[in-house]
């Protein structure tokens, strides 16, 4: 065997590989640029799912703009509390107490309960559906339920149940996605501590509220005179909650003909 | 061959159009076809192959000329020339990074995408087996690659309309892209024989 063929192809490319090698090392140093630190400590701090709750196109757009002082420090939501303490430690900036918000259906129309104007036989997406003459149901506030909101989730928190979408609590980083995705802007980002929830949003007269959904909020302001801390008021046809007021005594509950006001354990 | 206007406008035409890398020697066909959903990224990612091939072509000409001939290790051809295209890329990219951080961020993605890309190792060989001298070979490379440029923007306007046409549902995404690549490279078929 010719020893020397071997030797000669094993160091002529060991070579040519050690050659650049060297060349691109040093080119690494050459032509260095130079990245700001913090940038690398706040993206691993953010939440990095890329959801875009912060209104930038991605965690590192999200992680430059902070950088540079463009963005404020709260606006990942998906992180929580923690993201928030630690990009407050990386920017030196005063630590504010987040609220936790969750993303809350504001409907009970579960097949059944609200009663069909149609049967809607087209493309399964919300948008589609209350588009064509009001949508599906007799309610025009009501849940579709052909799940738009879950398509855009990007932390599975969301199904649709009976007709509905359910959300569960626990997965739920109060991005916002579903609230900007939903036709009927029947979700909303409430405080997570609220617990006490009008489930309705029918502006409808009274007679035509309780003919279109056999949950419908009917504006019988039982739930005024029953709250001793002025916190339910029933506004345009429909009960609403402070949530600055509301001490989750439950009394509205109770006293709703419809079942309309839910409190969540 | 002597360097000529002739010449070099036959060869001109023969790079972009009769032996396009695309339509005709079917190299580089995967960008060609995962890059070329949008105008402004199939230009882009182009250009950065226009720039790789071009200074690929000039330093693996020195690498076989000077390094694999001499040293009668010629055998070794694919996989050193792999190296320099690999390590050339890294160095494009780094320099870019530095000099350049508008042109950087434009190619961005694209750049380290070229390392596997067919065409650039294609070019290099092709080089050699056709006994180009230097100034050939990297006139080579440019034009190669700038044929390729045209078979990638054309591809992503076409690809563009698509979307808005209404095309039967099993044949719309990549089945209806492939029929027209074919398409392409069947009229490409008619510079068949123009300036060789």
């Amino acid at each position: 065997m010719d020893y020397a063929a071997i030797l000669k192809a094993v160091a002529a490319l060991g070579g040519l590989g050690i050659l650049f090698g060297l060349v691109l090392s040093f080119a690494d140093k050459k032509f260095a640029v130079p990245v700001d630190e913090r940038f690398t400590l706040v993206r691993e701090a953010v939440a990095g799912a890329n959801c875009g709750a912060c209104g930038y196109a991605g965690c590192d757009a999200y992680a430059q703009a902070v950088v540079k002082g463009e963005a404020d420090i709260s606006l990942c939501t998906p992180g929580g509390q923690a993201t928030l303490d630690a990009l407050a430690a990386i920017m030196q900036k005063e630590s504010a107490v987040a609220e936790v918000q969750v993303a809350r259906v504001l409907c009970q129309g579960e097949t059944g309960v609200v009663k069909p104007r149609y049967d809607y036989k087209g493309p399964k997406t919300c948008h589609m559906a209350v588009s064509l003459s009001g949508g599906p149901n007799l309610c025009n506030w009501s849940c579709v339920g052909l799940g738009d909101c879950v398509r855009v989730c990007r932390f599975d928190a969301m199904r649709i149940e009976n007709g509905i979408v359910v959300i569960d609590e626990n997965k739920c980083t109060a991005c916002g996605m579903c609230v900007l995705e939903c036709p009927r802007s029947v979700l909303r980002l409430l405080p997570k501590a609220a617990r006490v929830t009008v489930r309705c949003r029918n502006e409808a007269r009274p007679k035509e509220a309780r003919e279109a959904c056999s949950k419908a909020c009917i504006a019988c302001k039982l739930c005024e005179k029953a709250c001793a801390y002025d916190a339910i008021h029933v506004n345009n046809n429909v009960a609403r909650i402070d949530p600055a007021k509301c001490t989750l005594c439950g009394e509205c509950v109770k006293v709703c003909p419809m079942k309309c006001i839910e409190q969540l354990p | 061959m002597e360097f000529t206007l002739t010449n070099f406008l036959l060869f001109m035409v023969n790079c972009v159009l009769t032996n396009n890398f695309i339509f005709s020697r079917y190299l580089g066909c995967c960008p060609f076809l995962g890059v070329s959903s949008k105008v402004e990224t199939a230009a882009g990612m182009g250009i950065a192959v226009t720039f790789v091939m071009g200074l690929a072509s000039l330093f693996t000409y020195a690498v076989y000329h000077y390094i694999l001939v001499p040293l009668q290790i010629s055998y070794l051809i694919t996989i050193s020339f792999i190296l320099v295209i690999a390590a050339l890329v890294q160095f494009v990219e780094m320099f870019l990074k530095k000099s350049m951080p508008s042109l950087y961020n434009a190619l961005g993605i694209y750049l380290p995408l070229i390392t596997t890309n067919c065409a650039v190792l294609g070019v290099t060989i092709l080089n050699i087996d056709n006994k180009y001298n230097m100034l050939w070979s990297v006139l080579n490379g440019v034009f190669g690659a700038l044929g390729f440029l045209l078979a990638i923007v054309l591809m992503a306007g076409v690809r563009e309309r698509l979307e808005s046409s209404n095309i039967p549902k099993a044949f719309k995404g990549f089945p209806i892209s492939l029929v027209i690549a074919g398409l392409m490279s069947v009229a490409f078929l008619g510079f068949a024989g123009l300036g060789n």
